[in-house]
């Protein structure tokens, strides 16, 4: 007999409609991509919530680690002069 | 998310093996720094709760909130899967080809939550097969309210009323629970569930507004659903064993009578307006309190359901494990299928 393997698990992201980013909304088990696709669409999308599906194995996603947080982030912290209002401009000069 | 929970259990793992390895060669005195690192980690963490900061699967959390989330969320998911039992008993018979219709849509949906629920819990570390596992050995707990039967189409409508309506008043909370991924999956769950709710109250005032036999079935099916509804919030808040250290983690926002209470307070109009009895001779209005007054439940009941012997319990175990069981060959089939396409993809290349 045959022992049971469990069916991979994929990552599923979403595109809502054409002009937006695909998201990640949950995660489905299939056995390949294709089945994927498919288990993530009547999971995901019963009413319209997508028109473009991504699945990728999740044991091919590599994330960075919550411990590392302050060494990767942390460099953005005191670079304010990234954003605009840094900058302090007179009221009189227009389309600024 | 796989990858993050076996980064996150080697993560453990390690440390495991590293303050293991500390205490052999370090003797007591490490202890007392194990107990100190891990008595700032959970101020820490009880911070970012207290801070409504949300925690995620990566997130160092104790291991006894992750066991609560684990329990729970999973013993959520299968209530959603065995919740399908029930009325999917009414599908082949629903009365007319619209309520067909609404009935597979709205059965699936509970499938979807189940699938939701599933995929909450496995950022936890445990893997869906040990999930199905338990609920196919009987060791995993569902809710008590679908070991009921559902002898007639006001049943259906019954369901989606009150238990349905019950579950979305227990779950709104939920969606600010303080992980991530159960909040996420709720937040999608109740948008569904509304519409659950509101076609089994419009199966009820069809019934209720139709032929006087039609009013009894309505009428037997509140008095049938209306205490295991009740019950659905769980135990009084004074036997509740779990409730307080739940709330300080922000995984329960509410008591269970408080909810209960909220429940029956707004179900009772809805009942008058269906020109229904609530089968409660106790109820009453009270003006100060602005509360209803309601009847002692019968907790003998819910602890005799809880323990396998309401009437319904080993016809939805026995229903679970026959689909596994008739549906292996398809998993199996499916994994000998991508196995041959990825040979044959390695071939060709």
């Amino acid at each position: 007999m045959i022992t049971e393997q469990e069916w991979p698990l994929f990552e599923v992201f979403i595109r809502a409609r054409a002009g937006l980013e695909h998201k990640h909304v949950g995660s489905v088990h299939a056995a390949d991509a294709r089945m994927a696709i498919e288990h993530a669409r009547d999971v995901y999308t019963r009413r319209q919530e997508g028109v473009s599906i991504w699945v990728v194995r999740s044991s091919d996603i590599t994330a960075s680690d919550p411990a590392e947080s302050d060494s990767l982030f942390e460099p953005a912290r005191d670079k304010v002069y990234r954003h605009p209002t840094f900058y302090s401009i007179p009221d009189e000069v227009k389309n600024l | 998310m796989t990858k993050f929970c076996v980064t996150l259990r080697r993560l453990l793992d390690w440390e495991n093996r590293v303050y293991t390895q500390g205490l052999d060669s370090l003797g007591k005195d490490a202890l007392h720094v194990v107990a100190e690192d891990s008595a700032a980690l959970e101020s820490r963490f009880q911070k970012r709760v207290d801070d409504d900061e949300k925690i995620e699967p990566k997130d160092w959390m104790p291991e006894a909130y992750r066991h609560t989330l684990i329990r729970q969320i999973s013993q959520h998911a299968h209530s959603e899967i065995v919740g399908m039992l029930p009325e999917g008993n009414w599908i082949t018979r629903a009365p007319s080809l619209k309520r067909k219709a609404v009935l597979i849509a709205k059965v699936q949906d509970e499938g979807g939550h189940g699938m939701y629920l599933y995929s909450a819990a496995e950022t936890l570390g445990i893997s869906r097969d040990q999930m199905v596992g338990q609920l196919l050995a009987g060791t995993a707990k569902y809710s008590s309210i679908f070991n009921y039967p559902t002898p007639t189409w006001a049943d259906v409508g019954a369901i989606g009323w009150l238990v349905d309506g019950a579950a979305i008043m227990n779950q709104i909370p939920i969606c600010r629970c303080s992980y991530g991924p159960y909040a996420r999956a709720m937040v999608r769950i109740c948008r569904e569930e509304s519409f659950h709710q509101r076609q089994g109250f419009e199966i009820m005032m069809t019934l209720a507004r139709g032929t006087p036999e039609q009013r009894r079935m309505a009428q037997d099916a509140l008095e049938r659903w209306w205490w295991p509804s009740l019950m659905m919030f769980g135990p009084n808040d004074a036997e509740s064993k779990h409730t307080a250290q739940s709330m300080r983690w922000k995984i329960k926002r509410f008591t269970n009578d408080e909810l209960r209470q909220h429940f029956v307070d707004v179900t009772v109009p809805q009942a008058e307006f269906l020109g229904l009895r609530v089968p409660d001779k106790d109820l009453s209005w009270d003006a100060a309190s602005e509360h209803y007054r309601f009847g002692a439940i019968d907790w003998r009941e819910f602890q005799n359901v809880l323990k396998g012997n309401g009437p319904c319990n080993r016809e939805r175990l026995e229903a679970r494990q026959r689909a596994h069981e008739e549906g292996r060959w398809v998993r199996e089939a499916a994994v000998a299928h991508a196995k041959k396409q990825r040979e044959r993809a390695a071939q060709a290349a």
